[in-house]
């Protein structure tokens, strides 16, 4: 992608929030731009700072999330919380787990700051 | 659209010769014949194994008799144990020319190779005078497959090619989607979609299976690219998957190489039947691709977030790209941008009609990506399946 390209990537992504809710009762949002650390966002009227880079495609919670609550996406539950999750915090492999089986990666490929190496 | 009509009344999109190695050790050769023939429309597929297998020769028997199919050379060694008698005798019985050359026979690798590139022009003279008839949306088969799925793919690219699943099924075409592997997690959303009660339990037994064999081997249908990808669980995969079956009626349940009994939506059961023998039931894409052909598709939608490039042997793989970010990579090989739903620049509307109308382009004779730039990959390993019961293909509920 050419330098021009990506700052117009950049300025759309800026133009509209880069988190969706996919269905009313989910506790996640879906990042569809990259959003930086540190980066101010509101979720459901509350301001919150992204305390690292959120990938596009990763997922936020949409609220605080108590240990073992069942995450909901797309209106259905992909697993439960290993942890307690704070509202914008990134939710991944660190923080939830499956509910049917376990899911394997390479090292450094979670594409999360924490997971890396 | 104008299709080749084939004996069964299958009409086909393409008029490909394959050529078929019968074990590894015919592959060499095989390849070389399809090299020499300099064709485009002539395709390598094959079967590594030497050993005997009922789904293997099921699959072959699908795969050279498919309406993309007009005339099948086997390559044998000679000694392996797949029943190339059987095989030639199913492609004579389906009114295709076929030709077998036995290496053994035939004096080894260069006189092999010459014979083959012999029988390729004498085939090819027979399958060009093949009628060709109108057709339909209602003759389409169409194949669903994700690879490479990421967390952008069941927002944009699979509900898309659900649209156009809906669209496809609304004007009588047939449509798959597969990997039971791929929807744990699913399987009660599922089974209230079966046109009986029946078919629903049929349905959630077979995703039970599935969860049980993988759980057996250790691991889902998880690749270490989707968790990059911001995907974290089986499930979540799953229920992203799931979107590409749009919203349309179950109407059976199949297994690799059964050909529908009707119009609508039919889910293909991929995993095997039986205790855990021989290893992960697809090794990757390519293997789900071939099962999806086997039954019958002209063409395969293939969604991917992280980027996938492959094409397939027999039928146009047509590539739509999930994520914007790989789209501006890999825009080569990517048909369709289903990034623009991402960015907020089309809607799984937009998407959808435009899948719908390359599906039509492509079964026109227009070239998919990846065809275009010559993929043509095939895989075919050992799995055992046990033959669908009576709830999996009920009769008159279609669409």
């Amino acid at each position: 992608m050419t330098s021009n390209a990506q700052a117009k990537t950049r300025d759309k992504a800026r133009e509209k929030s880069r988190f969706i809710v996919l269905h009313e009762n989910d506790n996640i949002l879906v990042c569809c731009a990259t959003a930086s650390q540190g980066q101010s966002i509101e979720i459901e009227g509350e301001q919150v700072t992204l305390s690292k880079t959120i990938n596009i495609g990763h997922k936020i919670a949409r609220r605080n999330i108590a240990i073992g609550e069942k995450i909901i996406k797309y209106g259905a539950p992909i697993g439960s919380a290993l942890q307690t999750i704070e509202i914008g915090a990134h939710v991944h492999m660190h923080n939830i787990k499956s509910d049917y089986i376990a899911s394997h990666t390479r090292a450094a490929s979670t594409g999360s700051e924490e997971h890396k190496g | 659209m104008i299709g080749y009509i084939r004996k069964d009344g299958r009409k086909g999109i393409r008029n490909i010769i394959t050529v078929v190695y019968l074990v590894e050790c015919a592959h060499h050769v095989s390849r070389k014949i399809v090299d020499l023939a300099r064709d485009e429309a002539v395709h390598l597929i094959g079967f590594p194994g030497c050993f005997p297998n009922d789904y293997a020769l099921k699959m072959m028997k699908q795969l050279t008799t498919h309406p993309n199919v007009g005339g099948v050379l086997l390559v044998s060694l000679g000694c392996e144990s797949f029943n190339r008698e059987e095989l030639k005798a199913y492609i004579e019985a389906s009114g295709r020319p076929v030709d077998t050359l036995v290496i053994q026979e035939c004096g080894g690798t260069r006189s092999t190779i010459e014979a083959g590139v012999k029988s390729i022009t004498g085939l090819k003279n027979i399958a060009d005078k093949t009628e060709r008839v109108a057709m339909t949306t209602a003759d389409l088969v169409v194949g669903t497959i994700c690879g490479g799925s990421d967390g952008t793919s069941g927002i944009s690219a699979n509900p898309a090619v659900g649209r156009s699943f809906d669209m496809l099924i609304d004007r009588d075409a047939t449509c798959i989607f597969e990997e039971t592997g791929e929807l744990i997690g699913c399987e009660h959303i599922m089974q209230e979609r079966a046109a009986t009660p029946e078919l629903g339990a049929e349905i959630k037994a077979c995703v039970t299976k599935a969860a049980d064999y993988y759980a057996t081997l250790g691991y889902g249908s998880y690749a270490p690219g989707n968790a990059e990808g911001g995907l974290t669980t089986q499930e979540e995969k799953s229920l992203g998957a799931y979107s590409k079956s749009g919203q349309s009626k179950i109407s059976g349940l199949i297994k690799p190489g059964d050909i529908p009994a009707s119009k609508g939506l039919y889910l293909m059961d991929v995993v095997p039947d039986g205790e855990v023998r021989f290893g992960f039931p697809n090794i990757s894409d390519n293997a789900e691709i071939v099962e999806l052909i086997a039954s019958g598709c002209h063409l395969v939608l293939f969604t991917t977030g992280r980027g996938s490039v492959v094409g397939s042997a027999i039928s146009p793989v047509i590539k739509i790209c999930a994520n914007p970010e790989t789209y501006q990579r890999l825009s080569d090989d990517m048909d369709i941008n289903a990034g623009r739903i991402v960015e907020g620049t089309a809607t799984i509307e937009d998407v959808g009609q435009e899948i719908y109308d390359r599906v039509h382009s492509v079964a026109q004779g227009d070239k998919s990506l990846s065809e275009e730039m010559g993929h043509q990959e095939f895989i075919l390993t050992y799995k055992s399946f046990e033959p669908i019961g009576p709830a999996c293909m009920p009769a008159g509920h279609h669409k």
